[in-house]
């Protein structure tokens, strides 16, 4: 049986390109690029081609991108680094990456997203005060693929902006957004954002935060001066080779392609399938996201029953998480526990073929169809 | 390395047999929990003091409806008395095993027994 991969919102395989770039630095170009002999200078030279690289697609300076370990470590920067003690504007939906620094924090605003799975920029704007330092807000969201107004916020915090002494950061994590959407930091206007090497079919252990030149950020690892001091520690050359090779790589393309796909699979799931809707907005939409609650059914067992036919994708049940909790991005939606209970996430990628999504909308309703019996619901 | 699920959790789970509702059942014990949200019914039909049949309706996990099958299976031809002495460990062993994650879904299934037993003696 041929399995097919539907979780690419998870991880991203590495493409072959990105990963034959990486090799070498792994054996013969192995060296510290601390190191001032001929042997580092070959990796000061790589890790200064892959932070051109990651520029170009911001459309940033070189020196305002700093290499991380991971997008989570890149989120806990811009947040810890960026609150200096005062109040935090976030959404109720973002990324554990996100919310867990911000509970760090006692001054916090978590904004509702609504039934759109979409926040309002008359929202951010309400909430502006006097202390507040910080406004993080990601691209798009992880678990239901809706698109953030991060343009619009930027271009309105630019004007609250002109009348404060004491400037306001904007952060959006773009780790869902990289491969579809433009990250252009002087069209979004954001000054810091976060992006992640296995999303975008790089390594993964690797990360970015961009870091908009004269933004003040506190430091919250010391070390040594790497990644001028924002990002202490022996870069991680291999993974941020791949990492530069794997945003020169992302091709806008696809984009249309994947989106055509998606369209396909939430028509014939919801017209296939009865009690079966649309999580979160389906205009404000990435490409590559499908999120669908099933009435009577639980997303854990829908995803086990897949599995079967060699099917991999992921849900948002409480019975399928550690904690025993549903996700907090369903339940920010207003969706009840029970609604939660029966979500299922798919999520497509460059790999993805036509075939592959026929396979699936010919395995799911008969899924479907069996644990309501089961279920008698 | 082991599957996340036993190869017996997966079976029982993609084909359980007594899934369904008993229309002339004796008695139901009706469960739920709280933390992840299942739903679970246990039909027992009872003669002379001994479960001649059981089945089961269940919304949850995988683990949940291998072990409702599970529960069915084990009390059909026991005593009552004997049936809710039934023990987790033992419908896990049925299983060969289950994540440490699921086991309360196993206990699930044991109270919905345990609530159809008390229903029946009511
Ligand atoms: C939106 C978002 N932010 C952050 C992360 C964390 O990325 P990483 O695995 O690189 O730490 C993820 C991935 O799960 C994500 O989807
Ligand atoms: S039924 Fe929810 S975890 Fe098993």
């Amino acid at each position: 049986m041929k399995k097919i991969y539907l979780d690419y919102a998870a991880t991203t395989p590495v493409k072959a390109n990105v990963l034959e770039k990486m090799m070498p630095f792994f054996t013969d170009k192995f060296a510290n690029p601390s190191s001032i002999h001929s042997f580092g200078e070959e990796a000061v030279f790589a890790l200064d081609d892959s932070r051109k690289a990651v520029a170009q697609f911001l459309n940033s300076h070189q020196r305002e991108v700093v290499f991380t370990a991971s997008a989570t470590e890149a989120n806990n920067m811009a947040v810890l680094g960026a609150s200096n003690n005062g109040h935090i504007i976030t959404s109720s939906f973002e990324h554990e990456a996100v919310l867990g620094p911000c509970k760090t924090h006692t001054d916090v605003t978590y904004l509702p997203v609504y039934k759109e799975g979409v926040v309002k920029v008359e929202d951010v704007l309400k909430e502006i005060k006097e202390n507040t330092t910080l406004i993080s807000i990601m691209y798009v969201n992880s678990e239901i693929g809706t698109i953030q107004p991060i343009k619009e916020i930027g271009e309105a915090l630019e004007e609250v902006n002109k009348n404060r002494k004491n400037k306001i950061l904007f952060h959006t994590d773009a780790v869902q957004a990289a491969n579809y959407l433009s990250c252009d930091v002087n069209n979004l206007k954001v000054d810091l954002l976060t992006l992640s090497g296995h999303k975008i079919y790089g390594p993964k252990g690797v990360g970015v935060l961009y870091v908009r030149e004269g933004s003040k950020i506190s430091q919250i690892l010391y070390g040594a001066h790497q990644e001028r001091g924002h990002r202490p520690g022996t870069e991680n050359i291999p993974a941020i080779v791949g990492m530069g090779e794997a945003i020169r790589s992302i091709d806008v393309n696809d984009s249309k392609k994947t989106k055509t796909m998606r369209d396909k699979v939430i028509d014939g799931i919801t017209s296939s399938i009865s009690g079966a809707a649309l999580n979160g907005s389906r205009e404000n939409r990435i490409a590559n996201n499908i999120n669908i609650t099933f009435t009577g059914v639980e997303g854990e067992s829908m995803l086990i029953a897949l599995n079967e036919e060699g099917i991999a994708v992921s849900t948002g049940s409480a019975c399928a998480s550690n904690s025993l909790s549903p996700s907090h991005v369903l339940l920010s939606l207003g969706l009840s526990h029970r609604a939660a209970h029966g979500s299922l996430r798919i999520t497509l990628g460059s790999m993805t073929t036509e075939k592959e999504i026929d396979e699936l909308l010919t395995k799911l309703p008969p899924i479907v169809e069996r644990l309501r019996e089961i279920s008698g619901r | 390395m082991k599957s996340y699920y036993s190869k017996e959790a997966v079976q029982r789970f993609m084909h359980p047999k007594f899934f369904g509702e008993m229309k002339d059942a004796d008695a139901v014990g009706v469960v739920g929990n709280e933390r992840c949200g299942d739903e679970m019914e246990i039909y027992i039909k009872v003669d002379n003091g001994k479960i001649i049949n059981a089945s089961f309706r269940t919304l949850g996990c995988a683990a949940a409806i291998a072990t409702s099958d599970v529960v069915c299976e084990m009390v059909i031809g026991k005593n009552i008395k004997d049936a809710v002495e039934l023990t987790e460990k033992e419908m896990v062993e049925k299983l060969e095993y289950l994540p440490n994650t699921k086991v309360h879904c196993a206990s699930l299934a044991l109270n919905g027994l345990r609530a159809a037993v008390e229903n029946y003696e009511k």
